[in-house]
């Protein structure tokens, strides 16, 4: 990631200077921190619903429960976290959440989840194959039905919308079982006290 | 029949999770008003925990799109992506769509309007978006709320996941449409 941040920016600069728009590179810096700090401010709230109402679900039994619907999965994926973790559970919950497209639940659920990760990771600094395979899980953008874009085809006159799901799941499955094997792939040789990306 | 079906389901998939909880949790006797504040304190503090990681990523992006060099990357793919029939419309997009999420939404509206419904290229366009995240982002969110900063293996899976999905949009719309 150091370097990754680097040549970010580095590149910005360079293609910036190049382009003649150095000067919108340099306003991009305060308009990206502004941003950030709204992004994370416009969380606050409905990530405080979704800790409130998973806190429900995981006293009165629900995340395990579903937990252990899912275990035959989970467990193959997840093989360093133990049984009676919560964040089994969480991870089903984030999952569906995305499946159906409830992006608003999805984030809070996800970092629930993660927190309990972190809670049996060894290296607080460093991400563990479960966070790592949680993360792949969300990046790779599973959804049953892409709603935002059907709104937009909706706008245009676009006679038959629906038409889109069909590919848009057969692609999203691709990408999802590809990012979840290639993660099984990589924690296989990418051990944690070698890494330094 | 199938959209309404579809509409039904987005409609009722938050509310049904709502009710689904809050019943169980007064039937398992969980005191639902005490539970669900204390669970809730939390909101603020993971918030804020995650605008340093936000705000390396998202300057960073930032920088980027105003440095023009997604245009720059978007001519020197153009000719070779042509060779397989992908509309250059279509390009910023693959470009974008790991970085941000609004941009990529943003030129697929744009491609929309401009180009039709008829157009392939709005086709591979809604495709490409709908099957997409926004990978720096998650990355950012979720392991920035935990205080992760080294990320091994992470980002690298999430990238070359969406290059397959990339080549997988490309294909299959070839295929369908």
């Amino acid at each position: 990631m150091n370097y990754i941040f680097y040549f970010l920016i580095v590149i910005s600069i360079i293609a910036g200077a190049i382009n003649g728009r150095l000067t919108d590179v340099v306003n991009a810096i305060l308009s990206g921190a502004e941003l950030s700090v709204k992004v994370a401010f416009s969380l606050i709230g409905i990530m405080a619903f979704w800790l409130g109402m998973m806190k429900i679900a995981e006293k009165s039994g629900l995340v395990q429960l579903i937990a252990k619907i899912i275990k035959p999965v989970t467990k193959h994926l997840f093989k360093e976290v133990p049984e009676e973790s919560p964040a089994i559970g969480d991870i089903a919950m984030n999952f569906s959440a995305n499946a159906l497209g409830l992006a608003n639940a999805a984030t809070p659920i996800g970092i629930k989840a993660m927190e309990e990760l972190q809670k049996i990771n060894q290296d607080k600094k460093s991400a563990s194959n479960a966070m790592c395979m949680l993360l792949a899980m969300n990046t790779a953008g599973f959804q049953l039905i892409p709603a935002t874009v059907i709104a937009v085809l909706i706008g245009i006159g676009y006679k038959n919308p629906t038409e889109i799901i069909a590919p848009t799941l057969l692609v999203t499955s691709i990408t999802f079982l590809s990012a979840i094997t290639l993660a099984k792939i990589f924690e296989k040789f990418w051990k944690p006290q070698k890494e330094n990306d | 029949m199938f959209q309404t079906f579809m509409n039904i389901i987005s409609l009722w998939a938050l509310p049904a999770i709502l009710l689904l909880i809050l019943t169980i949790g007064l039937f398992k006797k969980v005191p639902l008003y005490e539970t669900f504040t204390e669970g809730a304190k939390d909101g603020f503090k993971v918030s804020v925990n995650i605008i340093p990681y936000l705000v390396a990523i998202i300057v960073a992006i930032s920088m980027l799109r105003a440095s023009g060099i997604i245009e720059m990357t978007g001519h020197i793919l153009a000719p070779i992506l042509n060779w397989f029939n992908v509309p250059v419309d279509t390009i910023p997009i693959m470009i974008v769509r790991s970085l941000s999420g609004s941009a990529a939404l943003g030129v697929f509206s744009d491609i929309a309007h401009t180009l039709g419904p008829d157009d392939y290229a709005t086709k591979l366009a809604a495709i490409m978006v709908g099957s997409s995240e926004t990978t720096f982002y998650v990355l950012a969110v979720y392991f920035g709320a935990v205080g992760i900063s080294k990320l091994r293996y992470a980002l690298i899976v999430g990238l070359i996941a969406d290059f397959i999905g990339i080549v997988a949009a490309i294909s299959v719309c070839n295929l369908m449409f």
